[in-house]
């Protein structure tokens, strides 16, 4: 009932549309009452993990401002509608029930899969598509349980299947894989595991969970020193990394540290300091070629006036991917805009892309990255 | 040989910070009868001290040493004076309160603390100096002990016997003795119980204090939340020992730093929290009042 009602609206306000564009100028009062689409934002906007969450709120905002400015989206003015979710799953549901209770049709985020893939299912039950910057667990999109989920970032097993050719390349054959016993760090670290232990010149020694916010890691560092490994991959998020790190160069542990896109961030390097030199990160390729990209970039510059920080050009993208499928759906009819994100193609910073059968973004990848001189350079 | 060494003294450097917390909540339990759940707080907020002194001493060019000290010594002003604060606006006025006001006035306590450091300061991790001095005569340990294990052990150990002096030969020490056995009587024999319990707050906080900046500045991070599981490290500790009792804290907390380090090191570390509550099931099951508890008899 209530979704023919809006459907009835939608079609009103875009023969009014119509009738104003024939009219001309003089018209323009006759226009129906502008309505709103809602862009819900949800992600971790506080907590430690902020500095992953708030970028894409910035980016929706900035979007929204450049769509706005051109009109909106088949007439409709776009708003931003952030939700704080901390990376906690009790606080994704939450954050998506409100999302749901204010008529929200498309969702930019969550930011940690954890928190993803509890809210996922609360947007499943209520019609609404959901797209991740940063959410890299595999499942998400290749179980097959959630058609509404899309990502504009590259899924997990991509990332260890790059990190452990690199650590071959790099002549590597102990390793000893760490993780935070976190979704997305177990499962990447999973993942490097079940890549090394398929390759016959590679060895696993050691395979361990490192518990968050653990007062020191020394005895996991000594345990790393005594397995005789040759490198390190951890998979987690920066603060246990920069924890482990320091410890072991400060115990005079001087092999190779691999991770993954979650240490792949300005405040590894702020808190590792010169600890962090040298230290090996998978993360999303360098983009910075596109001209888009600089647009993106000058636009976040010229509004906060500083540099757009973590997962921020996937969220720029996944705005302009789900406001361009609102579009082109030509209303907010949820399998109108399943069925948009998967065959139109979008330009965005990260270059022309649209999404597969299972959600994930066809043309984005990872690079290698590794710190020198106190930054993030990629390896080519 | 040399990883049984290495693991004793990384658990030997967790433990001692675990028992520099732990004294504070055993003291106050051992007084008024009330688990300071705001402790683990003021642990982070004396490391947050530290940080902020260091970084304006470092600026001014002074050396490290002294550093170190105005460091430390800051950060135990600073949090003794949090401490004293927090038993008089969130504890005092709730003394005669049923027994389970005063434990939810902690718990509020605790977390306002953290979401105020939270918004004054960053959210962010911040990277800490290593104020701790590199010591010469280390190195021919061969690594199995650094120079920061070394002096955190060492540090404590002093904390420790001068704690244990203060208590046995002080006239406030014979005071807090005898408001921990009987406060009422205490009080009848001239003592007065306020200053008492407000000397254990900032006593418990100073120690907190110290271990905080020394953590913080081996391990070379910190952020708002470090607290938490501290606290809760160290409550365990207390509870371990035998909470109320002093020596108990120290010996729970080496003994759960230790349990924890050789969990890890000889099984996983995925297990090392299991292994460290396992055990505390495990002692409070055959000692219900810790190892160096004292079984209240209650009189009828």
């Amino acid at each position: 009932m209530r979704g023919k009602l809006s459907f009835a609206l939608v079609a009103f306000a875009l023969m009014g549309l119509l009738l104003a564009g024939c009219g001309g100028e003089e018209k323009k009062e006759a226009e129906a009452p502008a309505k709103k689409l809602i862009l819900g934002v949800a992600g971790a906007h506080s907590g430690d993990l902020a500095s992953y969450g708030l970028p894409s709120v910035n980016a929706a905002k900035l979007v929204a401002a450049d769509i706005n400015a051109k009109g909106g989206v088949l007439g409709m003015q776009v708003e931003v509608v952030s939700q704080d979710d901390q990376c906690k799953p009790e606080m994704a549901t939450n954050a998506a029930t409100k999302l749901l209770s204010d008529d929200v049709k498309i969702v930019l985020g969550h930011i940690c899969s954890g928190a993803t893939k509890a809210a996922l299912e609360i947007y499943r039950d209520g019609k609404v598509v959901c797209m991740s910057p940063s959410a890299t667990n595999p499942p998400l999109t290749q179980s097959g349980d959630y058609p509404n989920f899309f990502r504009t970032i590259a899924s997990d097993d991509a990332q260890a299947m790059l990190e452990v050719e690199f650590a071959k390349k790099m002549g590597l054959k102990k390793l000893a894989v760490i993780h935070d016993k976190g979704d997305y760090g177990k499962g990447f670290a999973t993942f490097c595991k079940q890549f090394l232990e398929e390759d016959s010149g590679m060895e696993v020694v050691l395979f361990e969970g490192v518990t968050p916010g653990a007062v020191d890691y020394s005895a996991v560092v000594q345990k790393i020193k005594n397995s005789g490994a040759e490198g390190v991959i951890y998979g987690g998020y920066h603060p246990e990394a920069s924890k482990i790190i320091t410890t072991m160069r400060k115990k005079g542990i001087d092999i190779p540290f691999l991770s993954d896109d979650g240490v792949k961030d300005d405040t590894f390097i702020k808190v590792a300091g010169e600890y962090a030199e040298g230290v090996y990160a998978t993360g999303p390729r360098d983009i910075s070629a596109n001209p888009l990209y600089s647009v993106a970039e000058e636009a976040h510059k010229k509004e906060f006036g500083s540099d757009p920080g973590a997962f921020f050009f996937q969220a720029y993208a996944a705005a302009q991917a789900l406001l361009n499928a609102v579009e082109k759906a030509g209303g907010t009819d949820y399998d109108k805009i399943v069925e948009a994100l998967r065959t139109q193609y979008v330009e965005t910073p990260l270059g022309k892309i649209k999404f597969d059968e299972r959600g994930d973004a066809e043309g984005v990848g990872f690079s290698v990255y590794q710190v020198k001189n106190g930054q993030y350079v990629e390896l080519k | 040989m040399e990883y049984f060494l290495e693991l004793l003294f990384g658990g030997l450097t967790r433990g001692s910070i675990y028992a520099l917390i732990a004294l504070g909540y055993t003291m106050v339990y051992g007084i008024i009868e009330l688990i300071n759940f705001a402790h683990g707080e003021i642990y982070m907020i004396g490391a947050f001290t530290g940080l902020i002194v260091a970084g304006v001493l470092g600026a001014l060019g002074f050396p490290g040493s002294a550093i170190l000290v105005f460091a430390i010594v800051a950060a135990v002003i600073y949090s003794a004076a949090y401490g004293y604060t927090i038993e008089k606006i969130a504890y005092k006025p709730l003394r005669g309160a049923a027994r389970l006001s005063p434990l939810i006035s902690a718990i509020g306590m605790s977390i306002f603390l953290q979401n105020y450091v939270m918004l004054a300061q960053t959210s962010d991790f911040l990277p800490f100096p290593s104020l701790l001095p590199e010591l010469g005569f280390v190195k021919h340990f061969n690594g199995i002990v650094g120079s920061s294990d070394f002096i955190i052990i060492v540090t404590t150990a002093l904390v420790c016997i001068g704690l244990t002096l203060f208590i046995k030969y002080t006239k406030m020490g014979k005071a807090m003795r005898a408001t921990a056995q009987n406060r009422k009587m205490a009080l009848l024999v001239g003592i007065n119980v306020d200053t008492v319990i407000s000397a254990t707050f900032v006593i418990g906080s100073s120690l907190a204090a110290v271990g905080g900046v020394l953590i913080a500045s081996h391990i070379g991070q910190i952020n708002y939340y470090i607290g938490f599981i501290a606290g809760l490290k160290a409550f365990t500790a207390a509870v371990l020992g035998g909470i109320g009792s002093i020596p108990g804290a120290m010996l729970g907390g080496l003994v759960l730093g230790l349990t924890e380090a050789y969990a890890t090191g000889y099984v996983s570390s995925d297990y090392e929290d299991v292994f460290a509550f396992a055990l505390l099931v495990l002692i409070l099951i055959f000692r219900p009042s810790g190892i160096m508890g004292k079984e209240k008899i209650q009189k009828v």
